[in-house]
């Protein structure tokens, strides 16, 4: 079956608004002569000159205010984070500059970049190829946050990224660069602020993102077996919620679930379900659950690193309590 | 052990001279040139640091008198480097980028006075809409990038602006593309990773940037020769292969000449220059800042190197202006200081209802 990896889907959506608008420019490290740690800026330095797909020094840091500067005055940089992990030592950049800056300028600069890059528990990789800085970010005000889950949406949302004129931090997982899905035709861009009602049901809520989409699917085969009807939401846009989607959905089951690979203190997870609570509390006939990641540094044995995150069985079950003992 | 080791070398450089090292530096300096002014020119550095100066005591004035709050860096001191530097560029062209201590390189970059004075007051006529302070100046208008801070985090925004201007003469074909970037900062910040990343970022990509150190000695505290294993930080350059140059810092003509040799450069596509400005700030760290450990014989030997009493005497002697021309400028400059003084207490405090505006770019 023909079709496209994501990595290439991501590939597509940086070629086609290089095209488009010469002010877009990549930088990072090995996005240019080596394509990108995970190709997804294969031979664009060929073709776009080793200008506007840059090279840098090992220096995340600086090449990041470097582009939030280039933003000021006039370009639009992708920052590659070789591996999201490493965009901690890039974390001041990030919260003081693309994300405050705008504000506290009084509106003089507008920051358009996108840091984006792999992220996420893959296989065996180490605590610290293992992050989720998703969390880590997400009370930086000014930013938006995306994850992206497939091919379609990989390139959807990449393109509505650079396209943006605020700084996105666009998660990639190292686990998913591999999938393949026919892309819809021409130019098309999915919104950075909606969720994607994946499946329609009436008995429980999933809102889940990124890889654990598919661990939800999995888990939602069995169900749907068991008999429970799932209504799945991949939430995409991590900051902000897209809240509208979310109550809906929680308006008609009653019951909610959330999946994350995040850990679970001061997860995705615990800044949604307050807002839930806040928001949609006369409508929940259950608690609310969170399945999370385990608070721990992610380990490097195997069967340690799978009992550290969430796995289908676990949301089979969670689905199965919620539903049936409406606990 | 090393402690021991960095001690002795306190003790040594204290002891050789009357001030420390960088006194000796200052004294021991061989300024390669200086620059040739006309009258108006000569008018116009004078302007610029009277400015500079006299806006500074009155935000020392307006802070004790409760008008202002946060921390406020004063520049006392230090004008000749944010005169001599953004004199010798072109403004609204070139671009600016600064540190908490910024108020007087909004002015030079040509921010008014009541743009700056009412971002003290906190008020929306501010030049940041009194959302940024004193140490958040930003013009887009006069191309200031900002006052950063934290230390260091200003220069690779810096950096950015110069790739900005390389990346539109090569990639978008713009010919006329030659800005210059000038990144000011202290010498704390020389001892810090971003300072060294940017500095080969530079060389390596041969960016049009002036790295403006103002070596005040003091990083609040924390004497430089106790802080960094070489203090002659203009060195430094040598080991990135980049132009590196020590000036007088309290000699505005020779900080214009050492300018105008780095932004030559700059524009010629030869890349970046590091320039080290020996200067002194008369003032404490901040308004906060008790100023116990600094002796007083050190404040003295800069004192008396007063960069506006020196430049009048090098315009009066060369017979460009006379003391009443510049007795003149000091009067319009008190005035127009006064006027933004009044404009930002009577200038509206920011609309409550747009706590939330300017978050993103869309409002």
């Amino acid at each position: 079956m023909a079709g496209t990896l994501l990595f290439n889907a991501l590939r597509e959506a940086i070629d086609e608004e290089m095209a488009l608008d010469p002010h877009v420019c990549v930088m990072g490290e090995d996005v240019g002569h080596y394509g990108g740690s995970y190709k997804v800026t294969k031979d664009l330095c060929e073709k776009y000159g080793e200008l506007r797909v840059l090279d840098t020094p090992i220096a995340e840091n600086s090449f990041t205010g470097m582009a939030v500067g280039a933003a000021m005055t006039g370009l639009r940089p992708i920052v590659e984070g070789m591996n999201m992990g490493f965009l901690l030592l890039a974390f001041n950049q990030i919260s003081n500059n693309m994300g405050m800056l705008r504000y506290t300028s009084g509106g003089n600069y507008t920051i358009p970049t996108v840091v984006r890059g792999p992220g996420g528990v893959g296989r065996q990789l180490g605590a610290e190829h293992s992050q989720r800085l998703e969390a880590y970010f997400h009370a930086v005000p000014g930013i938006k946050i995306v994850a992206c889950s497939t091919p379609t949406n990989a390139k959807g949302l990449m393109k509505a990224a650079i396209r943006d004129n605020n700084p996105v931090l666009f998660f990639e997982h190292v686990l998913l660069y591999n999938l393949t899905e026919e892309l819809p035709e021409g130019d098309y861009i999915c919104a950075l602020d909606q969720a994607d009602l994946v499946k329609e049901g009436t008995d429980v809520t999933i809102l889940t993102y990124s890889r654990m989409r598919h661990h939800c699917l999995k888990a939602v085969e069995q169900l749907e077996a068991d008999g429970i009807s799932v209504e799945l939401i991949d939430l995409i846009s991590l900051k902000p919620f897209d809240m509208e989607t979310i109550a809906r959905s929680i308006r008609k089951t009653h019951k909610v679930i959330v999946v994350e690979e995040c850990m679970k203190t001061g997860g995705i997870g615990a800044e949604l379900i307050a807002l839930i609570t806040e928001q949609c509390f006369d409508e929940l006939d259950a608690r609310p659950v969170r399945l999370s990641s385990q608070d721990i540094p992610t380990p490097y044995n195997g069967n340690l690193e799978n009992l550290t995150i969430i796995q289908p069985h676990q949301i089979v079950e969670a689905a199965q309590t919620i539903v049936r003992e409406g606990l | 052990m090393g402690q021991d080791i960095a001690m002795e070398t306190e003790r040594t450089a204290v002891g050789t001279g009357l001030t420390g090292a960088h006194a000796e530096r200052l004294s021991g300096l061989v300024t390669a040139s200086r620059a040739q002014v006309d009258r108006d020119t000569g008018l116009a550095l004078y302007r610029d640091m009277t400015l500079g100066r006299r806006f500074e005591d009155k935000c020392a004035e307006m802070y004790y008198r409760g008008k202002m709050f946060g921390f406020v860096h004063l520049y006392n001191g230090q004008e000749a480097v944010s005169t001599g530097v953004i004199g010798a560029m072109k403004r609204q062209h070139d671009w600016f980028c600064s540190t908490y201590r910024d108020h007087v390189h909004a002015l030079s970059a040509g921010v008014p006075a009541r743009e700056v004075m009412s971002e003290l007051f906190g008020k929306e006529t501010g030049c940041s809409k009194g959302r940024g302070g004193s140490m958040h100046l930003f013009s887009k208008e006069h191309h200031l990038l900002g006052g950063y801070a934290f230390i260091g985090e200003g220069i690779p925004v810096a950096l950015g602006a110069a790739f900005t201007s390389r990346y539109k003469r090569e990639a978008l074909g713009e010919a006329d593309s030659d800005s210059v970037t000038a990144a000011f900062f202290g010498d704390g910040t020389c001892n810090i990773g971003q300072f060294y990343e940017c500095l080969n970022m530079a060389q390596l990509w041969k960016l049009p940037i002036i790295f403006v150190v103002e070596n005040n000695k003091w990083a609040i505290g924390m004497d430089h020769n106790r802080a960094t294993s070489d203090p002659e930080i203009w060195r430094k350059a040598a080991s990135f292969g980049m132009a590196g140059e020590e000036v007088d810092g309290m000699d505005v003509l020779a900080v214009r000449a050492a300018a105008e040799r780095a932004v030559a450069r700059a524009r010629a596509g030869e890349g970046p220059t590091l320039l080290e400005c020996l200067t002194y700030r008369f003032r404490g760290h901040s308004l906060a800042d008790p100023d116990e450990l600094r002796a007083e014989e050190e404040k003295q030997f800069w004192a008396q190197r007063d960069p506006l009493k020196a430049l009048e005497r090098d315009l009066v002697s060369a017979g460009l202006v006379s003391s009443e021309d510049l007795r003149a400028i000091e009067k319009e400059i008190d005035a127009e200081v006064q006027d933004c003084v009044d404009f930002a207490l009577s200038a509206p405090e920011p609309d409550s209802s747009e706590l939330t505006r300017y978050i993103w770019a869309e409002d």
